[in-house]
């Protein structure tokens, strides 16, 4: 009896010293801590899309902090405000890395604001994961890209819509450089296809551009010429709304032209009535109304973290949780968080993904994916119609523009370049 | 005798089959019906192939019911039911009898799914059976279903329908889908020939694209009329072209009215160069957003009347923002305009942080009641009910401040003070005062466009944005200080940029626009109508 109480003490203590030397161990990795910066827009334009990754990456940090950390430490989120000025972006990602000290950034919508924190990235050499579908053409050894390549969104897309029987086509894009990239990709791949250059129509609009009637009526032209007719709309942001709207208003029905939309998802049809658009497309590499436990369960962490019931989640948001996964986890393998490391051991690396696979990081910095496509339902979700079969690696360098096609990306060593020439044989740039 | 014992049975089999016909084709539909549950899209296309030759009006629920997502299936026996949500109950619908099947839990139910390929056969299927609908409208609807779709299977629907239509329009879009079938039923040329003139006296889109499908296929005899068909067709749509570019200018100079309007007043009358007018326009629809919200929340009946509660409601909270800049900012600085362009600029960024914050980044939604969505037919012009109103209602605000300005003793006063302050104060006008509710007018007529702005653009924080580089540019070239010039001038930038669009594109059609005004305002410095004499200084 008595040396049962001994030994139940004698339990008791060993148990008491172990929570006292794990909260000693905390107090002292509270004050060293990993810092993950977060580049998101919170004022200006595009704050309108990148808030929510920025909250996203918070929800995701805390996550990780109750799970116990990285690595034996806590990370701590340093959230900076670019307010949709893209110089401001590399002056911003210069402080979160030269005096916040951050180990890694997430951030970034719009091209513009990559190219423009690039040179910083280089300079001091950290790590960007870059979370937006984008027009390609692109791999830096500090750059890792977690949304789609045009291979894995606008090819795949298309190819849906020749097997739905479509003919004729309308590239439809705001006036910037991803619009105008995929665009001219999407006009080689279906020219390649037989596709008579008569049938392709290519409009452009300026950013916010908010009276669609002359364009509307236009495809409704376009599309009476006997042929069955799509468009596809790389139109970004706030012009989506009312073009939509006039759509619907002019009673474009997605059975007689259907568009499919690469800049469309759950958030942005948040904002209008969809009762008209039922049938219209999007291609994502993710949509809210996957049937997927992980799915599932990340939309109801979501909805408590924001402590709103009717939030959506989007195709970005899921790209933040790949990359966020990826960067844990070859961290851990490195068992650092330095850039050089992380950098090394990041290749290869996977991590489920939220539509019940696994995504992996390629040699060229770039993730596969699977290419989902949906149709738009009258609550704004997304039904989904058609899927790849397996996951699609994303291609930096599209095969399809001429300047383009002879480049590879591998930074694995000995490579270890973004643009290697397969004919000339030397790493850097385009040309023959 | 055999034979005739065969007769015999054959006729009772007959006679029965008659009795029981309805009975059993009742069970063989729900068969079918309930047979929808399986498989995936392509068995479920079988289906609808099945469903459409029973040839049974009775199809026509289920099959609306699946091209509208309200069809689903009882998870355990695949029952196949219609769903009706009706004030966050699910009512269960039987889809051949449409019985009443009581309120079910949505959860033991699956939607069946539908895509575009699905919806197109089932709009197909239809329309042969909507043929026989008992609204004209259904009956053209269906007819051009078939013109554009050119369904062979139908002609037989079309033909005995023709024999007892009586509508004109109605036989006339029956008579043009009958060209476009038998055009491509390998009929004789002469017949062929018939079947164009009938599609050329027809015209629009449609018959267009039948015509120009037809070409393809057509003997080099034919081919020569239909390409004479074709031409006939575009010359007509080219004049439509013509009347639609002057309407759609006229819509969209209607918006840059009523975003300048009340900058017409603020920098026009007053002189204030006021970069915080977009954010005006933004509060009055975010003031639209709020009562939408809580008249859905609270009164849902009223919702077709929301945007009547909406506009005083906008004037009032604009107006009142606007009095307190004043008050508050631009009244120190007074015959300081780069100051002034500077401070309020600083308070737009200001408000739109301020609505970001409240609101959220997101846009909004701001659902338009059912007389304001849709649109109607004039020849082959499509006109939308939305632009429509805020043509007339862009006007009404134009005509309603002419009245204010021109009449009132508010306006006299206005008037009075910008044209000769001293002058104005001597005589006993509270100057400041009259200041402060000029200023407030101005915003709060930019409060009611933001209502209206509501209704085709998205409400976000940025909304104000967009238009104010464009109010400017009306108030400018229309002529500072006088609101006819606003009006002129809005239609005139309108019309010409849809004129200059189908052909430059959207944004070289901006550009030149901007181009034209920057030369224009180089000849004319004070715009179109520009004030004359003493009042200008």
């Amino acid at each position: 009896m008595r040396k049962k109480f001994r030994t139940i003490v004698g339990a008791g203590l060993i148990a008491a010293s172990t929570i006292m030397a794990s909260t000693i161990q905390n107090v002292a990795s509270a004050a060293d801590t990993i810092k993950v910066g977060i580049l998101h827009s919170l004022s200006g334009t595009m704050a309108i899309s990148e808030t929510t990754l920025k909250d996203t990456m918070l929800m995701l940090v805390e996550e990780q902090n109750k799970k116990g950390g990285l690595l034996g430490k806590k990370l701590e989120a340093v959230v900076v405000d670019p307010a949709s000025n893209w110089p401001l972006f590399a002056e911003k990602s210069r402080e979160l890395i030269s005096s916040k000290k951050v180990d890694v950034v997430f951030g970034c919508w719009t091209s513009v604001s990559r190219k423009s924190v690039l040179p910083v990235f280089k300079e001091l050499n950290s790590i960007l994961f870059y979370p937006v579908q984008y027009e390609g053409e692109e791999s830096e050894r500090n750059v890792f890209y977690t949304g789609a390549a045009p291979n894995q969104q606008a090819i795949p897309a298309v190819d849906y819509l020749m097997d739905e029987g479509v003919k004729r086509w309308v590239l439809a894009g705001t006036d910037y450089v991803y619009p105008r990239t995929t665009n001219k990709i999407l006009e080689t791949y279906l020219k390649s296809k037989g596709v008579a250059p008569s049938d392709i129509m290519i409009n452009y609009t300026p950013f916010g551009h908010s009276d669609w009637q002359t364009i509307v009526t236009n495809v409704k032209k376009f599309g009476s010429a006997g042929k069955k007719t799509a468009v596809v709309s790389t139109i970004n942001g706030d012009a989506n709304v009312p073009f939509y709207k006039e759509l619907g208003n002019q009673g474009i029905k997605a059975d007689d032209i259907p568009v499919i939309a690469f800049s469309v998802g759950e958030e942005e049809l948040a904002g209008i009535d969809t009762k008209p658009l039922v049938g219209h497309l999007a291609a994502w590499n993710y949509f809210m109304s996957v049937e997927d436990p992980a799915n599932e369960a990340f939309i109801k962490k979501w909805k408590a973290f924001t402590k709103n019931p009717k939030r959506v989640s989007n195709d970005p948001m899921e790209a933040h949780v790949i990359g966020f996964n990826m960067w844990l986890k070859a961290a851990t393998i490195a068992g650092t968080t330095k850039p050089d490391a992380v950098i090394d051991s990041i290749i290869g690396v996977s991590v489920p993904n939220l539509t019940g696979g696994y995504s992996t990081m390629m040699p060229n910095h770039h993730i596969t994916k699977p290419v989902l496509i949906g149709e738009v339902q009258e609550d704004g979700q997304f039904e989904i119609v058609s899927s790849t079969p397996g996951l699609v690696p994303g291609d930096a360098w599209s095969d399809h523009l001429p300047d383009s096609k002879m480049l590879i990306s591998d930074w694995r060593s000995p490579m270890s370049c973004g643009n290697f020439n397969t004919s000339t044989g030397k790493c850097g740039g385009k040309g023959k | 005798m055999k034979r005739c014992r065969l007769y015999k049975s054959l006729f009772i089999g007959l006679l029965l089959s008659c009795f029981i016909n309805t009975h059993l084709l009742a069970d063989t539909l729900n068969d079918t019906i309930n047979s929808l549950a399986k498989g995936g899209f392509k068995e479920r296309a079988k289906v609808i192939g099945l469903m459409s030759r029973l040839n049974d009006d009775r199809i026509l629920n289920s099959l609306e019911a699946l091209s509208a997502g309200k069809l689903y299936f009882r998870k355990n026996n695949k029952q196949v039911i219609i769903l009706k949500k009706e004030d966050n109950k699910y009512y269960a619908k039987d889809p051949v009898t449409k019985s009443n099947l009581g309120v079910v839990q949505k959860k033991q139910f699956k939607k069946i799914r539908v895509n575009n390929r699905l919806r197109r056969q089932i709009k197909l299927t239809l329309s042969s059976l909507k043929l026989r609908a008992s609204s004209p409208k259904d009956r053209i609807l269906a007819a051009t279903n078939i013109l554009k779709t050119i369904d062979k299977s139908a002609l037989k629907a079309i033909q005995s329908q023709l024999l007892i239509e009586k509508n004109k329009s109605v036989r006339k879009a029956m008579i043009a889908a009958r060209a476009s079938v038998i055009l491509f039923n390998n009929s004789s040329n002469a017949k062929q020939i018939q079947s164009i003139n009938i599609l050329m006296k027809y015209g629009g889109r449609e018959a267009r694209s039948v015509l120009t499908r037809f070409l393809s296929s057509a003997n080099p005899r034919v081919k020569k009329i239909t390409e004479n068909a074709i031409k006939t067709i575009d010359v007509s749509l080219q004049r439509w072209t013509f009347i639609q570019n002057v309407w759609y200018g006229l819509s969209l100079g209607s918006v840059l009215l009523l975003a300048a309007i009340g900058l017409a007043i603020t920098f026009g009358v007053m002189g204030v160069i006021n970069m915080a007018h977009g954010e005006m326009v933004m509060i009055g629809a975010y003031t639209t957003f709020v009562v939408q919200d809580l008249i859905k929340a609270n009164f849902s009946h009223l919702f077709e009347y929301s945007l009547a509660f909406s506009i005083p409601l906008a004037f009032i909270v604009s107006g009142l923002v606007g009095i307190a800049i004043e008050r508050g900012v631009i009244r120190y600085l007074y015959g300081r305009p780069l100051e002034t362009l500077l401070a309020t600029w600083g308070i737009s960024l200001v408000l739109q942080q301020t609505v970001r914050s409240l609101f959220g980044p997101t846009n909004q939604e701001v659902s338009s009641p059912e007389f304001m969505s849709g649109a109607f037919q004039v020849g082959q012009m499509t006109i939308t009910y939305n632009r429509l109103y805020i043509i007339f209602f862009a006007v009404f605000i134009l005509l309603i401040l002419l009245i204010l300005i021109k009449k009132s003793s508010f306006g006299l006063q206005m008037r009075a003070v910008t044209q000769n302050r001293l002058m104005a104060r001597s005589m006993g006008i509270r100057s400041d005062w009259v200041d402060a509710l000029t200023f407030g007018l101005g915003s709060g007529i930019a409060g009611i466009a933001g209502v209206a702005l509501s209704q085709i653009e998205n409400v976000s924080p940025n909304l104000g944005q967009a238009y104010i580089i464009d109010s400017f540019m009306v108030v400018v070239f229309g002529g500072v200080g006088n609101l006819w010039g606003t009006l002129v001038g809005a239609m005139t930038l309108g019309v010409a940029n849809k004129f200059l669009e189908p052909f430059a594109g959207a944004v070289l059609a901006k550009i030149m626009v901007l181009i034209f005004i920057i030369l224009f305002i180089q000849k004319r410095p004070r715009g179109m109508f520009a004030l004359k004499g003493r009042a200008i200084e």
